[in-house]
């Protein structure tokens, strides 16, 4: 038999029972398309993570204070130490090969007051090349300049929702004095909105150079963070390592298990985060994989029905010259029409869905060629699974008997 | 053409052996009008069966075209059964909700003839076995049991076998249409074609030249019909 004339046979035999295939199609329809709903919603949810890192600023790299040891072995955990310098900062600028720009940061959260209104949010101390290296882009007035970092002026740039909270939103307040931790300071420019990222709000923050930061408010000379930014994604791992180096002997270490700061490139974070992602997305595919399994039950439910219902049908096509092989591959085709079927279906249901989260809840969702591909060939090995028995069963009937079947 | 030597079909059941042939040699020529009569249960299904290529005897040889075919395969019998046999059951067995036209192309799909040929053999088929165009495209359930025999014919005689085998193809139909359905086989024996009719009725055995008759799984005659040569010989 000839491969057109298979599809003919299945087309009849599945018209022919036309409600029946519907409901047995069903199943498998559910099946596939929570399947791709649910590794869109997980997908989405990657891809909106993965965006806010990147917009956290291009080939990033963050150093980090390690742990504060001391004699006694006492760690008060990582993050907690005032080991990282602008002395380390500057180094790092200055003989680290393919740095683009280097900014330090001294963050801590205050209570800042502006005409009467009050909010309490997270001061960044930091310098000129900081909006270059964090994607960050001015609004209105401009950023920290190095003059006001070498000066220690007191300025301050907002977030555009500091700025919201503090004067009202759409206001221009350059020029307005806020007050920090009792200190005032002249507002000299808003960022642009960048939205907010799963790390917390680049929009809800308060400038100032680091400088000020430490003479007035730490009262100390470290830094919280340093961000380094490579010239190209393929110098990253040098670049970390690099510094790594450079730091380990800038502090007299030398054990690097020892280290008082760790160095993160944005893959490491990306990394950590998509690999949490990716343990949700199969998750959840395996719940709705579940469905699928139960559809192709379904399916094989019918196939069965269908062998005993055409056992004289079976009977006749072996007495007119049909092999084992034709038989089987006529009832497996039909089994894998109806899980294609079903899954061209379902891949229509689950994009709705996904268009559906996405428009009625805002939830971000993904649809990949990858998991249409996934879902197309699941369905049509369900087929080949589910079928293969009925078919199997179909194709070893004895033609006298199966002619004789009442 | 067709030469049976000997052969024995025993059913197991459990414990119990059911011997449904004892041991039966024949043979018959190309062009040849056969019947075989017997009464039920004597082993006349059992033995058109194994003539049929559907079933192996248990011993003995059968040899088709001088081709031993007793110890073949499943699929080396479908292959035969493809190419040489034609069958006409009792209850037509034609496939419902599909056209008399494709009920008949369905041997042709399965012997890979080329698509494009199919429809026109087919027709030519359905016209020799006295079908008009009009009934083509019916759908096969729509038919009178005279038409849905014919078509069952067609279908038989569309691959070209070389026997035609009919199992009671009379039994499902009234007397008039019998005659009908008969006639068709003698007309095509005429054309030249072997044809091996089974029944149960001693009338329609005689319509064919020669009947064998069995009986508890052996043969108790062989006799060539005189009514029918005579009749014959007169019209030539």
């Amino acid at each position: 038999m000839l491969i057109t004339d298979l599809f003919e046979e299945t087309y009849l035999a599945i018209s022919a029972n036309k409600t029946r295939s519907g409901l047995t199609i069903l199943g498998i329809v559910i099946g596939i398309g929570s399947v791709i709903a649910m590794i869109s919603i997980g997908q989405g949810a990657t891809g909106s993570i993965e965006t806010s890192i990147q917009s956290m600023g291009s080939n990033l790299i963050t150093v980090s204070p390690g742990f504060q040891r001391s004699f006694s072995q006492v760690s008060a955990g990582r993050g907690s130490a005032q080991t990282l310098t602008m002395e380390d900062s500057e180094t790092i600028a200055k003989e680290v090969p393919f740095v683009q720009a280097v900014a330090p940061e001294l963050s801590r959260r205050y209570q800042i007051v502006a005409k009467g209104k009050n909010t309490n949010t997270q001061v960044v101390g930091t310098t000129a090349s900081y909006p270059g290296v964090k994607n960050i882009e001015i609004d209105q007035g401009s950023f920290v300049s190095e003059q006001n970092v070498s000066s220690q002026s007191k300025v301050a740039v907002l977030g555009p929702t500091t700025r919201d909270d503090l004067f009202g939103e759409g206001t221009v307040p350059i020029g307005e004095t806020v007050r920090i931790n009792g200190i005032n300071f002249k507002v000299i420019g808003v960022t642009k909105s960048k939205g907010g990222t799963a790390f917390g709000s680049q929009d809800d923050m308060i400038f100032i150079p680091i400088t000020t930061a430490q003479r007035f408010l730490a009262g100390s000379d470290h830094v919280s963070t340093i961000s380094v930014q490579a010239e190209s994604p393929q110098v990253m791992t040098q670049v970390q390592t690099e510094i790594t180096n450079l730091l380990l002997e800038l502090h007299n270490i030398t054990d690097p298990q020892m280290a008082d700061f760790s160095v993160l490139s944005q893959q490491d974070i990306l990394g950590a985060a998509s690999s949490m992602t990716n343990t949700m997305t199969i998750l959840l595919a395996a719940i709705a994989g579940i469905s699928l399994i139960v559809g192709g039950i379904g399916i094989m439910n019918m196939m069965m029905t269908a062998v005993i219902e055409r056992t004289r049908e079976i009977g006749l096509r072996k007495a007119i010259g049909a092999k084992r092989l034709d038989i089987s591959l006529q009832f497996l085709a039909e089994a894998v029409m109806l899980t294609f079927l079903g899954g061209v279906l379902g891949i229509i249901l689950g994009s709705g869905i996904a268009y559906g989260i996405t428009f009625f809840a805002g939830m971000a969702t993904k649809i990949s060629l990858f998991s249409i591909i996934l879902a197309f060939s699941v369905s049509a090995g369900i087929g080949i699974l589910f079928g293969y028995w009925p078919a199997q069963k179909a194709a070893k009937l004895n033609p006298i008997e199966a002619l004789r079947y009442e | 053409m067709i030469e049976v030597k000997n052969i024995t079909k025993v059913y197991k059941s459990g414990d119990i052996e059911t011997r449904v042939l004892k041991g039966i040699s024949f043979s018959i020529k190309e062009g040849e009008f056969v019947a075989i009569i017997g009464p039920s249960g004597s082993g006349k299904s059992t033995l058109m069966h194994i003539l049929g290529c559907l079933d192996t005897p248990t011993s003995g040889q059968y040899f088709f075209e001088g081709k031993d075919v007793s110890r073949l395969s499943d699929d080396e019998l479908a292959d035969i059964r493809k190419k040489e046999i034609g069958f006409v059951f009792q209850a037509f067995n034609l496939l419902p909700r599909a056209t008399v036209l494709r009920n008949v192309v369905l041997p042709l799909a399965y012997a890979n003839i080329p698509k494009g040929e199919r429809e026109e053999i087919a027709k030519r088929a359905l016209l020799s076995a006295g079908l008009d165009e009009k009934t083509f495209y019916r759908l096969s359930n729509q038919l009178s049991g005279g038409e849905m025999q014919r078509v069952a014919i067609a279908r038989a005689l569309v691959n070209n076998p070389t026997i035609v085998l009919a199992d009671e193809p009379t039994g499902n139909l009234d007397s008039k249409t019998g005659e009908v359905v008969l006639e068709t086989f003698k007309n095509l024996n005429k054309q030249g074609r072997t044809v091996i009719l089974i029944t149960h009725e001693k009338y329609i055995a005689e319509k064919a030249e020669r009947t064998i008759s069995l009986k508890d799984g052996e043969i108790i005659e062989d006799i060539i019909n005189h009514r029918s040569k005579m009749v014959q010989q007169i019209k030539e």
